[in-house]
């Protein structure tokens, strides 16, 4: 299945911002399941646009920017082949070994009651890490509320576990500390998904976790959804956290306070350009200096 | 050199300044309310020590009615003003402090000195320790100021550091015209008498200028000579115009220093040169208070516009 | 009875100390008192001070003087440095395998668990070419004695190891207030340190920087404990003292905000700790670091001194494979010794510490300053208690030596002149063009008698460290 994936980010700042520098995971890699037909990241300002790599081998683009900005807006847009391989993933892209995902970080260190939880699912499925897993995927989406309000992009996976609720970010927090509590490798993952609800207009990227089973490899776990990912999952970045992850990380100068407005549209390409682009804001083309400096990917 | 560096050579001398200058402020409100009451002085006196200070506004969250005690004690040593004497010295010991490598040790020893003194001295003070303490300030910013003059090399630090005095010292004699404005204007002159002379010679000796005056004239206070010896006398070292002499002297060598001149020597010359051009008698026609506020709104720019090329 | 080294355990004198005797014998305590008031009225004047963590004051205070210099000859030295310089090479190719080829983990020696699972260990810096290949430029080693004959490492730091303003400052003193003795002496001079470690930091430019490289002092700022050093050093190199907000990345270059306009910036030398570097990659609150500076480092535009990822090196069970590493890249034995250390991760080794906790110093295996230790012999059974279930409850977390008895050296206190124990730190610098060592480094001296612990954080002093020309040796002194 062809997926199209238009990101945006807009920003607007109380005041003029000096100087602005992000460092973006917003591109998706090659893997089995998963080909990049075309993909570009273009931004409504003079700037530059460096390609990189981050320690996981996630794309990483460095953004610098010169004020004075008081708007911006960064989109993301392209195409991507996908097949579903039941969650398993092959091909991909691997820095380190998968006990490196052992590694606890801030954002998953697993409390007293994670650790509990944990073992008692371990132990209930006599120690079979692969039901375990399946099992901690269930009752995670059973237990846990889908709810915006309590977590943000700081929230811990104790936090989230005892509120009982977050969004797709908390759960795989959640996820991934149970699975490295039972010393299963465990990473976070984040990307896009295609609703089956056909709700196509999303406020947010999504984000799910993957283990690491002898003999498997990496299997992936969306909690939120309580399924493996599908031809649906669009994976862009990995890392031990979300923070290792994020698509977006970034530092300005000046501007006082900011508003930022995200919208992503993820839909099945052969549909999407039938149903035309009704009620979205139409693209702007990007001034022309600024389609000199930001440079345009082809996957 | 660093921005940053640059900055709090700037700032910390700014502080010591306006420390300097409270002092003042609060020493001539102090003698006008011993008067009494027959000469019209009383709280009100307060209140334009206030005014003067700048600082107005701040105090009425704190306070109702201005009183000697209320004031001296906001002025000089109250926590809850970020600019109170006390306050002005922590933050020139803090900019001291970060930028401890460019300054001499004698600059550093009077900044740290007077710091370390002021850690020793109560909280509070009756009006006898007031004025012992208000004396301390003056000296100290004597110290400081004479220990950077005598010992620091003549570079972009030494200029940054004198940019701060004057651009602040410019401020506050400003600020005392505009709040004293309306005892200068031609019809007080008729009335005469003692509350007026009262009145000028607080506001010279807030800026320690009556004896200077009586040199410069040879003649009894005169309200339009008292605004000429503190707007464009050259020779009186608080005059706007003496200040900005200055200003403009430190921005030429930093601009031919660094080979690039800019906004902030451009917005100094073009002050200066008003100031140089102009007569008292043109100030009063045009307005004498609409003259000050144009000046401190220039002035004010003048050091946004040194922020911008140099500081950030 | 530990080690003097002054005196021979018959009461005889050790020759290094032939001149320190003599002069001590002929000193009054009034003399020595006279001197020690006028050392520390040096420091405070001169504001050598450092913050102490936990003091709600923030108050700065001065670490005790010991005036008594402490003699090394130069045939001992000329050992410690050989071994010295065979260590930083060792950790250096460490670093640079752990972050690269990991030859050391594929051979099996060290586990791998100690490179995945410690916090030290960056990934991001796996498979970056650092500039000229060197990851610690400035590498503190600290060193004890137990005898006449061997140097034991006792911990390697090799992240931003402070103290070398008291070393310096120690000798101005010597030199101001012990002229007699210093002039019996032919000591070799410390006091080009500052210009060492310039020369050090400008031969590790990248290769793009500017011309006259471009090196500056991050520091996190006023408050950090250990600021007065750094804005020392930068003083003494002639080179800025910047804060994060002073630097900025544009393009992935760095640049420093100056009164003419930004500036490039090739190298920097940076307090500041690995996570506090950089907002977009490590630590997300910090305020102190730069924005992009990462990525201007990956991109090999500027120079960090030292690397980002060196306390992968510098825990205490990594410590314990360093011999191993001295064999495996260098195929050569080590020169300086390791305390025999027991991982307590290991069960065998568990055990044996758990029986024998009352002869042991039990360490954090990521501590540092003499915090979170138990030293058996002078623990109290509850402490030992305490310790005990720490141990069962995370293993991993220690590791244990036995109480080394510490060499002792002359020092003045309130008895008198009395032996104190020491240890030493020497000031390794690695450029592209070789390792630098100034004579000697920091000694420190516990002040409390029997005390082993030396950090200045618990009532540890420092003192002078003579390198002194053999006197067998005289044709040396042209």
């Amino acid at each position: 299945m062809l997926i199209h994936v238009r990101h945006r980010t807009r920003y607007h700042y109380e005041q003029p911002v000096k100087s602005i520098i992000q460092a973006l995971r917003l591109m998706p890699r090659n893997h089995e399941g998963q080909y990049v037909r075309r993909w570009q990241i273009d931004l409504d300002h003079d700037g530059t646009l460096r390609p990189g790599e981050d320690a996981f081998g996630n794309v990483m683009h460095m953004l610098s920017l010169d004020g004075p900005i008081q708007d911006l807006c960064l989109t993301v847009e392209g195409e991507v082949d996908m097949q579903d391989t039941n969650g398993i993933l092959r091909g991909t892209c691997e820095r380190f070994p998968p006990q490196f995902f052992l590694r606890e970080t801030p954002l998953t260190r697993a409390d007293a009651a994670i650790t509990e939880f944990a073992r008692d699912l371990f132990g209930r499925h006599g120690g079979n890490a692969l039901k375990t897993l399946h099992a901690l995927l269930a009752t995670l989406h059973l237990d846990m509320a889908f709810d915006t309000e309590p977590t943000d992009t700081s929230t811990s996976a104790a936090d989230a576990f005892a509120l009982k609720r977050g969004v797709c970010q908390d759960l795989s927090h959640v996820f991934i500390a149970a699975a490295r509590v039972l010393n299963i490798p465990a990473r976070y993952v984040g990307g896009y998904l295609m609703r089956s609800d056909e709700a196509i207009h999303q406020e947010a990227g999504h984000a799910w976790a993957e283990a690491h089973i002898p003999g498997l490899g990496w299997v992936g776990f969306d909690p939120a959804n309580g399924i493996c990912p599908t031809e649906s999952h669009i994976r862009v970045g990995i890392g031990l956290d979300y923070l290792g992850a994020a698509p977006i990380r970034g530092a300005r100068l000046g501007g006082a306070s900011e508003k930022m407005a995200v919208e992503v549209t993820v839909a099945d390409s052969h549909l999407d350009s039938q149903n035309g682009q009704d009620n979205q804001i139409r693209w702007q083309r990007p001034p022309e200096t600024a389609r000199q400096a930001s440079q345009q990917f082809q996957a | 050199m660093l921005s940053r560096t640059a900055d709090s050579l700037f700032w910390l001398s700014r502080y010591v300044e306006r420390a300097d200058y409270l002092a003042r402020v609060l020493e001539a409100a102090t003698r006008l309310s011993a008067l009494p009451r027959a000469y019209g002085t009383g709280t009100n006196e307060w209140e334009s020590a206030l005014a003067t200070a700048g600082c107005r506004d701040l105090f009425q969250r704190f306070h109702e009615t201005p009183s000697a005690a209320n004031v001296t004690d906001f002025l000089a040593f109250s926590e809850d003003n970020p600019a109170s004497i006390r306050k002005c010295l922590e933050i020139a010991r803090t900019n001291a402090r970060a930028v401890r490598t460019a300054l001499t040790s004698e600059m550093w020893e009077a900044i740290n000195g007077a710091w370390l003194e002021l850690q020793q001295m109560p909280a509070h003070a009756d009006a006898d320790g007031l004025m012992r303490f208000l004396d301390w300030v003056k000296e100290m910013s004597l110290r400081v100021d004479g220990s950077g003059y005598r010992t620091m090399l003549r570079n972009d630090a030494y200029w940054f550091a004198r940019l701060g005095i004057f651009i602040e010292r410019a401020d506050n004699t400003a600020r005392i015209l505009d709040v004293k404005y309306h005892v200068l204007l031609p019809e007080h002159a008729v009335v005469g008498g003692g509350i007026d002379y009262a009145q000028w010679a607080a506001i010279l000796r807030a800026v320690s200028a009556l004896t200077s005056y009586h040199w410069v004239y040879r003649q009894g206070l005169q309200p339009w000579l008292i605004a000429d010896l503190l707007i464009l006398n050259q020779q009186m070292p608080r005059s706007l115009a003496a200040c900005y002499e200055a200003i403009v002297g430190n921005l030429e060598r930093l601009g031919s220093d660094y080979g690039r001149h800019g906004e902030a020597q451009r917005l100094a010359r073009s002050t200066y040169v008003q100031l140089q051009n102009s007569r008292i008698e043109q100030v009063f026609q045009g307005g004498l208070h609409e003259f000050i506020s144009a000046f401190i709104v220039n002035n004010n720019r003048l050091g946004g516009a040194i922020a911008a090329q140099y500081l950030s | 009875m530990a080690f003097d080294e002054m005196r021979f355990a018959d009461g005889g004198i050790r020759p290094p100390y032939a001149e320190v005797a003599r002069w001590l014998q002929g000193v009054t305590s009034a003399q020595l008192e006279r001197r020690r008031a006028e050392a520390e009225l040096f420091y405070r004047r001169g504001g050598v001070t450092f913050a102490v963590y936990g003091d709600a004051q923030g108050e700065e205070r001065i670490i005790p003087y010991d005036i008594i210099p402490r003699i090394l000859s130069g045939v001992e030295w000329a050992r410690l440095k050989t071994g010295l310089e065979q260590r930083i090479r060792t950790l250096n190719h460490y670093l640079a395998d752990i972050y690269g080829p990991r030859e050391i983990l594929k051979a099996g020696i060290v586990p791998e668990d100690l490179v995945w699972q410690n916090p030290a260990y960056r990934p991001e810096m796996a498979g970056l070419a650092v500039p000229h290949g060197i990851h610690i430029h400035i590498a503190g080693i600290d060193i004890v004695r137990v005898d006449g004959d061997d140097f034991y490492v006792l911990e390697d730091n090799a992240r931003t190891p402070s103290g070398v303003s008291y070393m310096l400052g120690g000798r101005e003193i010597s030199i101001r207030l012990m002229p007699e003795l210093y002039a019996a002496h032919r000591v070799a001079p410390i006091e080009n340190y500052p210009n060492e470690l310039l020369a050090t930091l400008q031969s590790t430019a990248p290769r793009n920087a500017n011309k006259d490289p471009i090196a500056v002092l991050l520091t996190p700022g006023q408050y950090n404990s250990a600021y007065y050093e750094h804005s020392f050093l930068a003083d003494k190199m002639g080179i800025e003292l910047v804060e994060g907000s002073d630097l900025f990345v544009r393009d992935s270059v760095v640049f420093m905000r100056t009164t003419e306009g930004p500036k490039r910036v090739d190298i920097i030398y940076r307090r500041l700790d690995d996570a506090f570097i950089d907002p977009l990659v490590f630590d997300p609150g910090s305020m102190l670091g730069v924005p992009g500076l990462f990525a201007a480092y990956a991109a090999g535009n500027v120079t960090l001194a030292n690397a980002v990822g060196t306390g992968a090196v510098d825990d205490k069970v990594v410590y314990s494979y360093v011999p191993d590493m001295v064999r495996f890249y260098l195929g050569e034995e080590p020169i300086l010794k390791n305390v025999p250390t027991w991982r307590c991760r290991q069960k065998d080794d568990l055990a044996y510490v758990l029986d024998h906790l009352s002869e042991l110093v039990v360490k954090e295996v990521h501590g540092s300053g003499g915090y979170g230790m138990l030293v058996g012999p002078h623990a109290t059974g509850a402490d030992i208690e305490e310790f005990r279930q720490r141990l069962l409850a995370a293993p991993a977390n220690y590791i244990a030596q036995p109480t080394l008895s510490l060499s002792t050296c002359p020092a003045f206190v309130d008895q008198g002149i009395a032996p104190r124990h020491v240890d030493l730190r020497p000031f390794v610098l690695t450029g592209a063009d070789g390792i630098r060592i100034v004579p000697g480094g920091l000694t420190r001296v516990a002040l409390r008698q029997g005390s082993l612990v030396v950090n200045s954080s618990q009532g540890g002093g420092t003192k002078d460290t003579w390198v002194i020309e053999d006197p067998e040796m005289p044709e040396a002194r042209a």
